[in-house]
């Protein structure tokens, strides 16, 4: 059998989700029996232009990289949208939370804010420039999910990702619910996958792998009212990874 | 005198944090174009965290790197804290220590492993050393999954720590799991050595060059430590030292017309931060192990030799684990005890610093009465080296013109590398087009 070919492709993002890669260690090895990795930047120094499947981190700032990223769809067979600055645009949609780039630029960069190359563009996830074939949520990706997925794909079989809330995994943890100690927790409706991961340590979910497709609104909503919030304090929350995408619980 | 002509233009230097180029093209021995430059998207995150609540800063600014999210979430916490007033007890400061510290051997480790042993092995990747070194990439692997595990204990989490809100932490260890990794950390030590030893083998290959500039780097005050997460800034040209909150009086960032990106300089035209730039400044605290290591390899207190930073990131990588195995015994002679974070902000303006494996780093910020955020200024390592990458490049390229353009190109990219330029992490960024 022919070994697939892997390339993988970085826009604009912190590379932790590359790094969570090759955190994966002594797995990598098993992964490179079954693919051939051809290009990889941040590890590697050769390049390729031929491919099978492609690894996108990162989200969309600017028209020159919606250019470079329909160039990587048309070579590729399988495209993968890898973390949440890719899936859903991440904390960097949180500059879309600001009507005017020009003083968002100026604050930044001073005087300086006028040259072209600073040029930026409303952020968009991936999938909002071209078809996505398969998602990994999580900022960063989980390791685990992220092998799994490839897995599958290598085998040829459809990964699934869960479609419940991170509360059922948080609940399964034997963990005390966030709540009762005053932490806005979004675990109710953010997805699964992360093993609830944050509330775990004690840190409340902000929602990082993003909403399941029906979050429970009701039920959220009887979380603040029981806790004696309203629903600013969960917006301000919830803006953080999931700006100008969140209208589904408060409207 | 070199009559060359060289044309090299590396589009994307290959294994660093983030996107660099070099160009440099000389006719006849003459220098026409030589620059190192920075094509990163810029993200505007000391615009995006306005607004936001002084809760939710280190969540946002950790996402500014993948590799050094500890510090810069540390440094983000420190500076909240400094500015709302809010204080933490010695306990968390000291497992928000031991956090860093993993991320010191993490960061080492995959730079001086991953990164680097490739080019003074000569071959493009870690891949094929698989082939050719085994043992040692085995190591390397293992000692990489330690510091892996290690943050994760303290962190919550490998990348973007989930334990860290003002005032403390939301998750302390327990007893028998900080006993355990400082088990493991006395075992790794023979590994580090081992790696130090494989790498003494072929550091013959790191090009001799030199240039003396300026470096900086923490120091403490207090304490007799190698500084990390405590201290004030100090120079290897200055005696004394800066505090925090006037960190701008040391950066200086400006824009050079010649420059590709912003530019900081103090002292000279430029400066340096890093492993190097720390050990320079604090070699004699050093672990008796640490120091051993620094001997082998004939690094001495004012080395000059920027392709060094790689060596004192091994001696660093002993010393943090040598630091380690202490600090655990100080935290369990104690004993540890559960904390519950309760913190009302005020409003306020203030820094904090740390530094960054790759060098010392810098968030500022100011707060309303509510604990909103209304203005944010970070200074990050790379954004601090770019001058001084620059003025290596300028004394190196003339010295070594006559040699074949291969060895040029990878002389180049070695000392690029060398500074384990963090890219996406330099939010002031500037970047120029070439015509060829």
């Amino acid at each position: 059998m022919v070994k697939p070919k892997i390339a993988i492709f970085d826009f604009a993002c912190c590379e932790g989700c590359q790094l969570q890669i090759v955190n994966l260690e002594e797995e990598i090895l098993s992964l490179l029996g079954v693919a051939d990795v051809v290009e990889w930047r941040e590890a590697m120094s050769e390049k390729s232009d031929e491919y099978d499947i492609a690894l996108i981190e990162g989200s969309i700032t600017r028209m020159e990289d919606e250019e470079r990223l329909k160039v990587i769809r048309g070579k590729a067979k399988v495209l993968i949208a890898l973390g949440a600055c890719a899936v859903t645009g991440g904390v960097n949609k949180l500059k879309n939370n600001f009507d005017d780039f020009e003083e968002v630029k100026k604050c930044v960069y001073g005087k300086a804010a006028g040259k072209p190359h600073l040029r930026t563009a409303v952020t968009k996830a991936v999938g909002e420039v071209v078809q996505v074939d398969y998602a990994v949520p999580g900022c960063p990706i989980d390791g685990k999910e992220f092998t799994y997925i490839v897995r599958s794909l290598l085998m040829g079989k459809k990964p699934e990702i869960p479609e419940y809330p991170v509360c059922v995994e948080c609940k399964a943890n034997g963990n005390p619910c966030l709540w009762q100690y005053d932490q806005v927790c979004l675990g109710p409706i953010i997805r699964a996958g992360c093993g609830a991961r944050c509330p775990s340590s004690g840190f409340r979910c902000f929602g990082c792998r993003g909403y399941i497709d029906n979050p429970n609104v009701e039920a959220a909503r009887d979380v603040i009212n029981r806790f004696g919030l309203n629903l600013d304090d969960l917006k301000t929350k919830m803006v953080l990874f999931g700006s100008k995408q969140e209208p589904t619980i408060y409207e | 005198m070199s009559n060359r002509t060289v044309n090299i233009n590396v589009h994307h230097v290959t294994r660093i944090e983030g996107h660099g180029n070099i160009v440099l093209n000389a006719t006849n021995g003459k220098i026409e174009k030589l620059q190192w430059q920075v094509p990163e998207a810029p993200r505007f995150f000391e615009a995006m965290v306005r607004g936001r609540s002084y809760e939710d800063i280190q969540i946002i600014v950790s996402r500014i790197c993948g590799i050094c999210s500890i510090s810069h979430s540390l440094a983000a916490t420190k500076a909240v804290e400094n500015a709302t007033g809010i204080q933490v007890s010695e306990q968390a400061d000291k497992i928000r220590l031991l956090m860093h510290y993993s991320e010191q051997l993490q960061s080492h480790v995959l730079h001086v492993g991953y990164l680097v042993a490739p080019d003074l092995f000569g071959v493009p990747s870690v891949v094929p050393l698989v082939g050719i070194a085994p043992g040692p990439v085995k190591t390397i692997i293992g000692l990489h999954r330690l510091a892996n595990e290690w943050s994760n204990l303290l962190a919550g989490r490998i990348t973007h720590p989930v334990t860290l809100r003002p005032g403390g932490l939301t998750k302390i260890p327990a007893e028998t799991q900080l006993r355990e990794l400082q088990d493991r950390l006395k075992k790794c030590l023979p590994d580090l050595k081992a790696v130090a030893d494989v790498v003494l083998s072929v550091a013959g290959n790191l090009p001799k060059f030199e240039r003396p500039t300026e470096y900086v780097a923490l120091k403490e005050t207090k304490a007799p430590r190698y500084a990390f997460y405590h201290g004030e800034i100090a120079s290897t040209d200055c005696a004394g030292t800066v505090a925090i909150n006037d960190w701008k009086t040391v950066a200086n960032e400006y824009v050079s017309d010649q420059s590709t990106s912003k530019w900081a300089k103090w002292h000279r035209a430029s400066y340096a931060v890093g492993a190097l730039a720390r050990f320079n400044i604090n070699a004699d605290l050093l672990s008796p192990t640490a120091k051993a290591v620094a001997k082998m390899f004939g690094l001495q207190k004012g080395c000059c030799n920027p392709y060094f930073n790689s060596v004192a990131q091994i001696v660093e990588a002993v010393h943090v684990v040598d630091t380690s195995i202490q600090l655990i015994d100080e935290l369990l002679t104690k004993g540890l005890k559960q904390e519950t974070i309760s913190v009302s902000p005020k409003a306020g303006k203030a820094s904090g610093a740390v530094e960054a494996p790759r060098g010392i780093l810098f968030h500022e910020y100011e707060f309303d009465r509510k604990g909103n955020c209304m203005s944010a200024d970070l200074c990050i390592p790379t954004t601090q080296n770019h001058a001084n990458i620059q003025k290596d490049i300028e004394k190196l390229v003339p010295e070594i013109l006559d040699e074949p353009e291969d060895t040029i190109r990878l002389k180049l990219e070695m000392l690029v590398r060398a500074y384990d330029p963090c890219v996406s992490c330099s939010t002031h960024m500037l970047d120029v087009k070439f015509v060829r």
